[in-house]
């Protein structure tokens, strides 16, 4: 909180550099939210433990190739990143066709109870495969820029806080691009439409849901692997929190919408920062649940979504 | 009949079992190990890997050889409605014994603590299953955050009788209205909206509560939690050796003192609330509100085109879902003497949820027959503690794909007009 009181101008830049940070980390996650509900119409419950086993797939590789003295920072966290989309695409392939393709057009809560099972079920399963206890991980990119300096307070930039924003926004801008101009998005653009109509027409929809699931594990990973450097430290709960934030940030963008999550993601990142920063640290997760339900109650359909019309 | 094609289906588990495999190498087969001395290590397991990998495949097989023979035998059987008839008298005299059962488990040769605390427990997530059964069963409201109420009930109890110094059957009915009107407060701006985005914003409001409770320490004494709750008494008579204001229970009624006393009573006590929120769901589905939950869950628009009040009518169920939690949550924290937020986490929902689902949503009995397995089963696999979760979530998904709609599920509405349909023949 140092400065917050003498410096206001200097704080707020700080807190904002921070909240864009975080923002892009929960705008990655949105995505995947965002566009499974989409299609399928469902909340994957078990995402925010996809964005948890990106991180730790991440953590694996760069300990491995570490131990084995391959690489600079930089190499290794490329090749950490490839990773980690790897196999939490691989895991949200699997997630799909266990846990949701059986369920699909069947009752509506069920599907949720099976994705709320297979999130416990992952939690566990990561718990016992890696050990409870937290995962500390050395810097591995340190310095930055000093934006400002006033008395004893500066305003740093973090090359971390540089990578993070500029991996996302070169991600987004690629991936709106595959989905606007690529025969996969358009298959995708397709099914969200309709999906009946798009079966007729000869799409295979089981494999655009599954890549759909593929695409938004992967973005989770990298999430994952950001939270992972950013932080130095995570454990087998972190998908808990930082999934139910995501979806908060889906939902206040407009669920559906990919614009929408990254905006969502964006402002949920700044709101949590500035809360944290000006206000109290430990309710900083109220803040984020109390944003959600204000949503839901004065705009259901987010800020950029469409209105749902509810036919008979 | 078809023949199973066994070559097939053992193609298939094997491309299970290497998609298995592809999956458990980077997270078990090397795990990250931060105990020595030199920073961040890999153990490599590979064995445990492969082996899980095998578990898939082997899994695999045997769910595809038995859906297989399902399927055959299926074709045999009776018709549904046959069915659903001979179920409904199998749920009756599963009920009645498991009433029966119930009331003489404390005079059984085995009940000793042990048991008797285990039974206590399971008819604790039974009433909490009930009372979320009200809101998810019969109003068709998924709740993802009943522990709240739960909470609100049980550091009602907590604050009243520590600051008042109140009886058990006084705090008892203020617990319940306090998580009631929770209820009512946090349902109000909420009910309006769809299924998926209530449960996430019940969920929400758990955590809120959780967080709440977590860092008012003036209130609440923040993660410390409270303890010395009063323990319950008999009417008036408190189970000690002795008391200095008058009879305890064991000198009214001249027996030796024994611990197992209070004990027994907590658990003839969990029973007859448990008892009392069945005997009042029963009833309150054969009046309007209880008829109107039903039809809500079934179509909301049709029930908003014949004039029910879809917003009062959810409020109903939840604040009287609520209430039932409110009284779950004074009876936990008498028993226990000690709360803390730790015990009101998501997975508490995520379990009481799991019983009302698995059990079949809508069916009481399903509600005990799931709680005694879900409870019950993990107390008996203790020593397997770390495996408890990881089989509970995958037992989650494992019903709801096997049976959507739970293991007795029941949507037959309680109230009908006109004899029932194929009943003649």
């Amino acid at each position: 909180m140092g400065g917050g009181l003498t410096e206001p101008m200097e704080y707020f830049l700080q807190q904002l550099i921070n909240g864009v940070t975080l923002g892009s980390i929960y705008g990655l996650i949105a995505i995947g939210y965002t566009m499974v509900y989409g299609i399928i119409g469902m909340i994957n419950f078990a995402h925010g433990d996809i964005f948890m086993i990106g991180a730790f797939s991440g953590l694996i590789v760069i300990v491995g190739l570490g131990a084995l003295g391959l690489g600079s920072a930089g190499g290794l966290i490329v090749v950490a990143i490839i990773g980690a989309m790897i196999v939490a695409a691989a895991y949200g392939w699997a997630l799909e066709r266990i846990a949701y393709r059986p369920l699909r057009g069947s009752f509506r809560l069920a599907a949720l109870i099976s994705a709320i099972g297979m999130s416990i079920l992952l939690q566990n399963y990561v718990q016992l495969a890696q050990g409870a206890r937290v995962k500390p991980l050395q810097p591995m990119i340190e310095g930055g820029f000093v934006l400002m300096q006033k008395g004893d307070f500066t305003v740093n930039l973090s090359y971390l806080q540089i990578i993070i924003v500029g991996t996302t926004i070169a991600l987004m801008t690629g991936f709106s691009l595959l989905i606007a101009k690529t025969s996969i998005g358009r298959s995708q653009r397709a099914c969200e439409q309709d999906m009946k109509m798009a079966a007729l027409l000869g799409l295979d929809v089981n494999r655009t849901i599954s890549l759909t699931f593929m695409m938004g594990a992967a973005l989770a990973a990298v999430a994952g692997m950001m939270f992972l450097i950013y932080y130095g430290v995570i454990d087998f709960f972190i998908g808990f929190l930082v999934g139910i934030k995501a979806f908060t940030a889906a939902v206040l963008g407009g669920i559906g919408s990919l614009p929408g999550a990254m905006l969502g993601g964006l402002l949920i990142g700044l709101i949590e920062t500035f809360w944290s920063g000006y206000f109290t640290v430990e309710y900083k997760d109220v803040a984020a649940f109390a944003i959600l339900v204000l949503v839901l109650i004065f705009r259901p359909t987010g800020l950029l979504g469409r209105p749902e019309v509810e036919k008979v | 009949m078809a023949e199973i094609d066994y070559i097939a289906q053992a193609k298939e588990s094997a491309i299970a079992a290497l998609v298995g495999l592809a999956l458990t190498v980077p997270i078990v087969g090397l795990r990250t190990d931060s105990s020595g001395p030199d920073g961040m290590t890999i153990d490599v397991r590979m064995l445990d890997a492969v082996l899980l990998a095998i578990g898939i495949g082997v899994g695999h097989f045997m769910v595809n050889l038995a859906r297989g023979l399902l399927q055959q035998r299926r074709r045999a059987a009776k018709p549904a409605i046959a069915r659903a008839a001979n179920l409904k008298s199998v749920a009756y005299f599963l009920g009645a014994g498991a009433l029966v059962f119930g009331l003489v488990l404390p005079g059984l040769p085995f009940a000793d603590r042990y048991v008797m605390d285990v039974g206590t427990l399971v008819l604790t997530y039974v009433m909490l299953g009930w009372g979320l059964n009200i809101v998810v069963g019969l109003a068709g409201l998924l709740d993802l955050g009943y522990v709240a109420f739960y909470a609100v009930g049980a550091y009602s109890y907590a604050l009243i009788a520590s600051h008042f110094g109140w009886s058990f059957w006084v705090c008892l009915p203020l617990a319940g209205a306090f998580a009631a009107f929770f209820g009512i407060i946090l349902g109000f701006p909420v009910l309006r909206l769809r299924g998926d985005y209530l449960a996430i914003v019940t969920l929400g409001f758990g955590e809120i509560i959780r967080v709440i409770l977590l860092n008012w320490y003036d209130f609440t004494g923040g993660p410390d939690g409270m303890s010395r709750i009063p323990r319950p008494d008999f009417f008036g008579l408190p189970f000690a050796r002795s008391s200095p204001d008058g009879a305890t229970f064991h000198e009214f009624f001249g027996l030796e003192f024994s611990s197992m006393h209070r004990i027994i009573f907590l658990y003839y006590l969990i029973f007859a609330l448990a008892l009392l929120t069945n005997v009042f769901t029963l009833r309150i589905r054969r009046l309007p509100v209880g008829r109107a939950w039903e039809a809500l869950r079934e179509d909301e628009i049709a029930c908003r085109s014949l004039g029910v009040n879809p917003t009062n009518t959810k409020l109903t169920a939840f604040a009287i879902g609520a209430m039932f939690g409110g009284f779950a949550g004074a009876f936990f924290a008498t028993r226990q003497g000690f709360i803390s937020p730790e015990s009101f986490t998501f997975i508490e929902s995520a379990v009481i949820l799991a019983i009302v689902v698995l059990g079949g949503m809508g069916s009481q009995i399903g509600v005990v027959l799931a709680a005694i397995l879900l409870i019950g089963g993990t107390e008996i696999f203790r020593d397997l503690a770390e495996y408890r979760m990881l089989a509970f979530g995958a037992a989650m998904v494992a019903i709801m794909v096997w049976k959507p709609r739970g293991l007795l599920s029941n949507r037959e509405p309680t109230v009908r007009l006109g004899p029932k349909p194929g009943a003649g023949s």
